[in-house]
């Protein structure tokens, strides 16, 4: 009971009542992302899912842009400035609606932006930031090769010094948005150590082809990069980048959001279950009244709600400044595996319509199986962990 | 120009609402509050019209405590400040109260030149406090609004009613009611929600505008709620399957029910 004798009433879509621990202001970003989503996304999301594509990427990214999503996070050059939590909270309603449209602000905000923001020269900030925060411009974050993908020290792709110039050559794979970049920051190895370039991506010799045939994400662009004696100037390595701290430190950026973006997919899956599971009628009864039904309801419950309250604990400390990785690891190795877990569970209580699009289940399952893999698998996670504990890191012989 | 928008909180149309058992008035604990979205469109107007002709917009809204809620968004879409007035004395306001209450409160405002509200709320519908409030300043009234322009002289609007579309204009000061159809309200952007914090809200008593308590609240109010019941639920309605009669079978259906 509170200080007036009232208790709060049990709510079952916050059965913690973890909004309560949230801002007015964090509930207000809330209700402007949900409106979003609500208005532009969620009415369409299931046939773009179906067709395979994102038709108005450009438009979306403008009113993502307009709302201040994209770079929130980092202060200046057009950002919005919020803190780790609001961005959080704004990550979590995203992919609530869709894994694809929290990887676009994702890769943006977190991965293209953020190594500007955090890596590149002042000329590179005032060219591509405000653009980039206000979705006029689409960036992407080339990392992954096809032969190298969790083990990005030995990638590929190199540049060469050619007088003034950089001169790159190599491939990248599986780079969400390629196709649709304007800019690419590219991951290459040098004399020096792998170094950051900032790309346009009408530079000659550089092409985006998009790859068909994912059954995941499917409303999500996702590109092979190739790069064929492409030319750039001196002035486009990122300054301050050598090594792979660089790329390391935006994909902590990008973790830190799927920590809480994963639970927004469990938590719709839940609550399409809990709704379904009330109006369904089987054996003369809701299936919402079965013990079995029931079970799972707590269960997914219980695993949305841990992840919520990992991911606010984890963004409490983004805030504080004593975050560390091997707890961003923690929070993506469980909170994906979590809403993967809910998300089957979810689809087996919809029965048949369980793998239909109509419902937004068999999509957040699908998609979730990319967010198990991108941006460190579990296996990598786990491995930063059993490093951590242990002192003993296992990645290699 | 300076610009007045009126605004309240209503229960949100998505959540059921109720009246309560003892005096018939709304019972605001048992659904959650929004800001009318009608409102909201007349905030979009307020701020495109301000963005045009530069100003300040001002909310005013008449509301409990918790009314500050819609407030907010209100100055998070962009509006540069509020008049909340909030007194135990309000509960129970007829329309006619209201527009008073209203009127008394713009009154406390500078210079005024435009006053935008929405035609109705979502929740009451009496659909009577915008020309009431006009009417208490003793300015042109320009309701149903389907589109407007002012050039901060004059305001022209598209006046939209079942007889037809008519262009009305006024000179400033005036009041404009406008309907679902003028714009699609923008959404408080993360900027906006970060700077209405620190945008300067005054709360008024009913004294402070300049009334008495006994001229307001369900006491002394004009019109008054006898006893309410809820809306019987829907029929099913009649499905006509067509098997060759289909035609005449809906034709004997309109008649039936005098529509044809
Ligand atoms: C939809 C989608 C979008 C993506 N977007 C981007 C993007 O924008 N930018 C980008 O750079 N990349 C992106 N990626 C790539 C993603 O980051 C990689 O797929 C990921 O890092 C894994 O690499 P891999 O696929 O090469 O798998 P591999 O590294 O080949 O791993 C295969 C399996 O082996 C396991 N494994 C590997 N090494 C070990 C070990 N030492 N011990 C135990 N197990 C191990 C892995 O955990 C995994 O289970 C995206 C991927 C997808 C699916």
């Amino acid at each position: 009971m509170n200080a007036s004798g009232t208790r709060p009433e049990f709510d079952p879509y916050d059965p913690l009542g973890i909004d309560g621990e949230l801002s007015t202001e964090q509930l207000a970003i809330r209700d402007s992302v949900r409106a979003l989503c609500r208005d532009h996304v969620t009415p369409y999301v299931g046939d773009w899912f179906e067709r395979g594509e994102l038709p108005g990427i450009r438009d979306l990214a403008r009113e993502l842009g307009k709302l201040g999503v994209l770079g929130m996070h980092l202060q200046g050059y057009g950002c919005a400035g919020m803190s780790a939590v609001d961005y959080g909270v704004a990550c979590e309603e995203l992919e609530a609606c869709d894994s694809g449209l929290r990887s676009l602000v994702s890769v943006q905000g977190s991965l293209a932006m953020f190594a500007i923001w955090r890596w590149g020269s002042e000329e590179h900030k005032q060219q591509w930031l405000p653009k980039m925060a206000a979705g006029e411009a689409i960036g992407c974050f080339g990392l992954t090769e096809p032969d190298h993908g969790s083990d990005p020290a030995s990638m590929r792709t190199w540049a060469r010094r050619d007088g003034s110039d950089w001169v790159l050559n190599g491939r990248k794979m599986w780079i969400t948005n390629g196709s649709v970049a304007d800019v690419a920051v590219v991951w290459a190895r040098t004399d020096e150590g792998v170094r950051g370039f900032v790309v346009p991506t009408d530079t000659p010799g550089f092409s985006a082809p998009e790859i068909t045939q994912k059954l995941s994400l499917r409303a999500s662009v996702t590109s092979e990069l190739v790069l064929d004696e492409v030319r750039v100037p001196d002035e486009a390595a990122l300054p301050e980048a050598v090594g792979l701290r660089g790329p390391l430190s935006c994909l902590n950026e990008a973790r830190y959001g799927i920590v809480w973006g994963a639970t927004g997919a469990a938590r719709n899956c839940l609550e399409a279950a809990l709704d379904y599971s009330r109006s369904r009628e089987q054996f003369g009864k809701p299936i919402a009244g079965f013990q079995l039904t029931q079970s799972k309801l707590a269960d997914m419950a219980v695993r949305v709600n841990n992840g919520r309250l990992l991911a606010l604990h984890l963004g409490r400390r983004k805030d504080a400044g004593t975050l560390l990785p091997q707890q961003v690891s923690f929070g993506k190795l469980d909170n994906v595996r979590g809403a993967l877990e809910v998300a089957r569970t979810a689809r087996t209580v919809l029965g048949a319509n369980g793998i239909s699009l109509e419902y937004p289940v068999i999509r957040h399952m699908t998609n979730l199986e990319s967010v198990l893999t991108y941006e460190g698998t579990g296996e990598m996670h786990a491995l930063t962990i059993g490093q951590a504990m242990t002192g003993i890191p296992a990645f290699r012989d | 120009m300076n610009i007045v928008v009126l605004v309240k909180q209503v229960p949100d149309t998505w959540s059921e609402r109720k009246l309560s058992d003892a005096d018939h008035t709304l019972d605001r604990a048992s659904a959650d509050a929004v800001l009318d979205e009608i409102n909201e469109r007349a905030v979009e107007e307020a701020l495109l019209a301000k963005e045009a002709q530069g100003g300040e917009v001002t909310v005013v809204c008449m509301g409990p405590e918790r009314a500050n809620e819609a407030i907010r968004k209100a100055l998070s879409m962009g509006a540069d400040s509020a008049v909340h007035v909030s007194d135990e004395a309000l509960h129970g306001s007829d329309a006619v109260q209201t527009a008073r209450t209203l009127a008394a409160a713009i009154g406390t405002l500078e210079s005024v030149d435009l006053v935008i509200a929405g035609n109705e709320s979502t929740d009451g519908r009496a659909g009577a406090v915008p020309a009431m409030v006009a009417e208490l300043l003793g300015w042109p009234q320009l309701t149903y609004a389907r589109k407007l322009d002012t050039d901060g002289q004059s305001v022209s609007i598209e006046r939209e009613s079942d007889a037809g579309v008519a262009t009305v204009e006024a000179n400033l000061p005036a009041l404009v009611s406008v309907t679902e159809k003028i714009n699609e309200p923008r959404y408080p952007s993360f900027k906006g929600i970060m700077a209405a914090k620190k945008k300067p809200v005054s709360t008024l008593s009913v004294a402070d505008v300049g009334l008495s308590a006994d001229e307001v609240g369900l006491g002394s109010a004009p019109t008054q709620v006898v006893s309410s019941a809820p809306a019987p639920p829907k029929e099913a309605g009649v499905k006509v399957t067509d098997e060759g009669e289909g035609g005449v079978q809906i034709v004997e259906f309109l008649s039936g029910q005098k529509l044809v």
